[in-house]
Formats: structure tokens, C-alpha cells, sequence
């Protein structure tokens, strides 16, 4: 099958370019329960336990857990160059804006279509937060 | 100054708010940690000062926990060094993380930047002050200019519930609402929870840890318990007139299942720790009572984290005086997940406040309810 690429709308929440793979979690995330030195999730009953999240276009519905631990959770990770390349989120919250400022990895929402539905671990994904853009290459199988 | 006006206008941005408004008062979700030193560092070095009262949450006193554990001098530095950044701003060194029970008390329908798991939902739902769910960076940024971008939270429209939870299960008491509080967070994830089938008048330490505890298992920003909680006093109240997007029932089955998902061990405890939320003044009487002519076992620290207020208070009405006696310490301006504990990472210790075992600070962790905590240590298993 020849892959080609999806161009989508988005809405920039925190500015920057990053591309990668595409990592996908339907469940919120914490960042504080991830290795800061790798990126790999180890809560252990989420369902990216195990998964690394270093340098991966992650879309996930939202942040959670309390702001203290979040911020620093993405904050160490981008310190040890393992934090992900973009985020793509379709619920926006305060401490996960914060987390992205003091990260400074790109965050944008609002996709024009549901990114649950339209992006799958394992595609390549480019975040243009400035120009509002997501371009999505499917994976090849 | 210009950095926390960036991170405003950043936040404001995302959320289409329209223009910024004054805030009344502010809680820094302070830490020490590195995310939090690189903020507010950054800002006192600026020159920047709180507008209003901005109170701070734990950290820890590193001449105190000097003379008990070995901790790393990076961890310590940082540490140090954010309390200093702290207090050069300005901000109130309380080092609480239940400030609305002494040391920065919101009114009802105060605007206010309000971070810190169990705040944020306090403050909204048993207060009625409006505050979003806030960042340690936000809220201090709210406090330097004064100000927050209006969103969310702020406007009535946006507090109404999104989801019904029936409460089938028997609340006994603060445990059961942490396990309440847990569920409830994480089935939902990110909501309003209007809870229903409670009888019983919820008590000042439910209603912390069911805001600690769904604001950390999930990101619970308010909830309503109509005829308790301020905002609503129906249910059709609590959902404006609106449907739920979404029905849940909380059965003893789920308190337990949610009960037996922190349990890590089974077996011998090196210590006891509790205070997570920081404990209130009836808590460490309870905790006074049941160590009253006792000893804790041989072997086993036990710790009950507080404010420096009540502290104060316990040590005037003799429950310090009994729970030291017994071999407890008391501990004020540090919580369960700060470094200084770095001397039990690998150690399995006992808690009524699954935010420990949560956040793996320890190696492994029971919780059980405060009771037990207490037995266990006097037994020494």
C-alpha cells in the first residue's frame, strides 16, 4: 500500500515543530510515572506501562494527576533529552500547558478530526504548532 | 515578571479567554523539585514579588532532616534553594498543602489561582471560590501580576456536573472516601462529579481526601454533593438543568477493588507515614489517643506530616508531647512525596494515603485506614 500523507488542522496551545512516531494513549498520562532517565510509562496498571514515550508525537486525551508531580514529570524528561518530540491532546488543562511551557515541547488540540481515530502508534506524525498543522503518514504494513 | 506574564497569556490562548481578571489570593503548589526551582528562580531573579497573598506548599527542612538521613546534596540544593526563591518572592511560607484550613483561606465566590491536588477541588466545591485547576507556575504567575486569564472555572456555565455518581457503598469514614475519591477519578478522568446517595453530612477531612484523591487519580477540578456542597442543593441544580454525559454507581465492590489496587505487600513494614494531605488537628488527636501509654514497636519510624500551624496547636493540647512519647515524630513543612524521605526508597512502609503508593516514592506500600496504621506500628507488624 503507498502512504501518503494526511494534512490536519490544529490548535497551537504551546508553540514548535516536532516530529515522530506516533504513540497513542487513551488513557490520560503522568509524566511523573515514567523513568525520567528513558521515557518508558512504569505505572503499572496503565495501558502504555512498559512504552517509551522519548522522543514520540504523543496523543493521549489529557494530563492528570497533581500539578506538582506532573510539571516536573515532563520537566526531567526534557532535561535527560527523552521527553516526546510534540504532544496532541482533545482536552486541554492548565498543568499540562504549564508542563509543555517549562518543557517547551509543542502542544496543540483541537484537530479537525478525532486524532483517536485518525492516528495510530506507529505512524509518523509532524506537529507544526506556529502553522496549526498536523501531517500524518500511515504506517506501512 | 515578563516570563509569568508569557505563561498567562500561553494559558489564556489555549483556553479563548477573552481578557485577564484580578485574583484575590494564590497557591503556589511548591515542591522542590527541579521543574519548580527553574520557574520561580527564574522569577525572583527577575525581581518579581507576589500582588497577593500566595501561599506555598511542602517542601522540606534540610537542617532537620540533615541530622536523620543522608540526603544527596543536589536534592538538598534544590530543596534550599527553592524555599529561598520562594520567600524572595514574597509568597507566604506555609508550606501546607491544605492552606484553605489556616494560612490563606478563600471566600466564597473569591477568584483566586489555586494548584495543589486536594486544593483545587476544595476551594471550588466546599468553598465556592472559583479557581481552575492551576500549576504551581500558573498560580505563582497569578500571584506576581495579581491576575489570571478568564476560563473554565470562572464562569458559572463551566461548573455544572458532567457526570452522576450514585453512591451505593456505605461511607465510614476519610478512608472510604479516599477510596471513594480514587475511583471516582479515575473512572471519569477529567469532570464534574455530581455524587449522590450520601446520607451522612461529609466531615472536613472526607472532603480533603476525596478532593486529594480524585484530583490525583484523575483531574477532578470540582465536584458537587447536592444539600452539602455549596454550589448546589439538588441534583437538577448541580447539572443546570443539563443531562449527565455519563451514570456510575459505586458499589463496596469498587471501594475494594480500588482498595486492593494499592496493596503492594503483604509483608513486614519498615515504617508508618501518614499525613498526606497534611493532617489536621483532629486527625493527630486520633492519632494522640491510640498512642497514648503505648510504644511503637522497635524497628518501625512512624511519622505523621503537618503543617507548622497545627502543630503548633497539637503541641499546646498535649498531642505531640504523647505521640513523641510513644516514639512518633511529627513533622511540619514536608509531605510523603518529597526526596528528603530518600532513606526508605527501598523500604516497605505502611499509610492511610494510597498518594504514596501511588507515586512509588517507596518500594512497597500497604494503606490501610488510620486506625490500623496506628496498630500496626505498636505491634511492629
Amino acid at each position: 500500500m503507498k502512504s501518503s500523507e494526511t494534512l490536519l488542522k490544529c490548535h497551537k496551545i504551546i508553540g514548535g515543530c516536532g516530529q515522530g512516531e506516533a504513540l497513542v494513549s487513551h488513557e490520560p498520562i503522568c509524566f511523573y510515572l515514567t523513568d525520567p532517565k528513558t521515557g518508558v510509562v512504569r505505572e503499572r496498571s496503565h495501558e502504555l506501562a512498559g512504552k517509551n514515550l522519548a522522543n514520540k508525537v504523543l496523543v493521549f486525551p489529557s494530563g492528570k494527576a497533581s500539578s506538582v508531580v506532573q510539571i516536573d514529570g515532563l520537566f526531567k524528561l526534557a532535561s535527560n533529552n527523552v521527553a516526546p518530540k510534540a504532544m496532541i491532546v482533545k482536552d486541554v488543562e492548565t498543568v499540562l500547558i504549564v508542563s509543555a511551557f517549562i518543557a517547551k515541547v509543542p502542544l496543540v488540540n483541537r484537530l479537525e478530526k478525532d486524532p483517536f481515530e485518525i492516528i495510530q502508534t506507529g505512524d509518523f506524525v509532524k506537529v507544526d504548532a506556529e502553522k496549526g498543522i498536523v501531517a500524518i503518514k500511515k504506517r506501512k504494513y | 515578571m515578563q516570563k509569568a506574564m508569557e505563561l498567562l497569556v500561553a494559558i489564556g490562548e489555549a483556553y479563548d479567554a477573552e481578557r485577564m481578571v484580578p485574583v484575590s489570593r494564590a497557591h503556589a503548589a511548591s515542591s522542590g523539585q527541579a521543574g519548580d526551582l527553574y520557574f520561580v528562580k527564574f522569577l525572583a531573579d527577575g525581581g518579581a514579588r507576589c500582588k497577593v497573598p500566595t501561599s506555598t506548599n511542602p517542601v522540606y527542612d534540610i537542617e532537620y532532616f540533615d541530622k536523620l538521613f543522608r540526603i544527596p546534596e543536589d536534592e538538598a540544593s534544590v530543596a534550599r534553594r527553592v524555599m529561598e526563591a520562594y520567600k524572595r518572592v514574597g509568597a507566604i511560607p506555609s508550606w501546607s498543602c491544605i492552606p484553605y484550613m489556616a494560612e490563606n483561606i478563600p471566600l466564597y465566590g473569591e477568584i483566586v489561582a489555586f494548584s495543589e491536588s486536594s486544593a483545587t477541588p476544595y476551594v471550588n466545591s466546599v468553598i465556592g471560590a472559583r479557581t481552575n485547576r492551576e500549576a504551581a507556575q500558573s498560580a505563582l504567575a497569578a500571584g506576581v501580576i495579581g491576575k489570571t486569564p478568564e476560563y473554565g472555572l470562572l464562569f458559572k456555565e463551566n461548573r455544572k456536573g458532567t457526570h452522576l455518581v450514585r453512591v451505593e457503598a456505605v461511607l465510614k469514614d476519610e478512608f472510604d472516601y479516599t477510596l471513594l475519591g480514587y475511583y471516582v477519578g479515575k473512572r471519569i478522568g477529567y469532570g464534574i462529579p455530581v455524587l449522590t446517595g450520601i446520607s451522612r453530612r461529609p466531615n472536613t477531612e472526607e472532603l480533603i481526601n476525596f478532593s486529594a484523591m480524585s484530583n490525583v487519580s484523575g483531574a477532578i477540578s470540582m465536584f458537587h454533593i447536592p444539600g452539602f456542597t455549596v454550589e448546589a442543593s439538588t441534583v437538577e441544580e448541580a447539572f443546570q438543568g443539563d443531562i449527565p454525559e455519563d451514570k456510575i454507581t459505586v458499589t463496596a465492590q469498587e471501594l475494594k477493588q480500588a482498595y486492593d489496587e494499592f496493596q503492594t505487600t503483604s509483608a513486614q513494614i519498615d515504617f508508618v507515614m501518614l499525613g498526606c494531605p497534611h493532617y489536621t488537628l483532629k486527625q493527630v488527636e486520633e492519632v494522640a489517643k491510640l498512642l497514648k501509654g503505648k510504644k511503637i514497636h522497635d524497628g518501625i519510624s512512624f511519622w505523621i506530616c503537618t503543617s507548622v500551624t497545627t502543630k503548633a496547636l497539637a503541641e499546646r493540647s498535649g498531642f505531640v508531647d504523647i505521640i513523641e512519647r510513644a516514639g512518633g515524630n511529627v513533622v511540619v513543612d514536608t509531605c510523603i512525596d518529597e526526596p528528603c524521605w530518600i532513606a526508605y526508597k527501598d523500604k516497605a512502609g505502611m499509610t492511610d494515603s494510597p498518594k504514596c503508593a501511588y507515586y512509588r516514592r517507596f518500594k512497597e506500600a500497604r494503606v490501610e485506614r488510620l486506625r490500623d496504621c496506628v496498630e500496626a506500628a505498636i505491634r511492629g507488624k
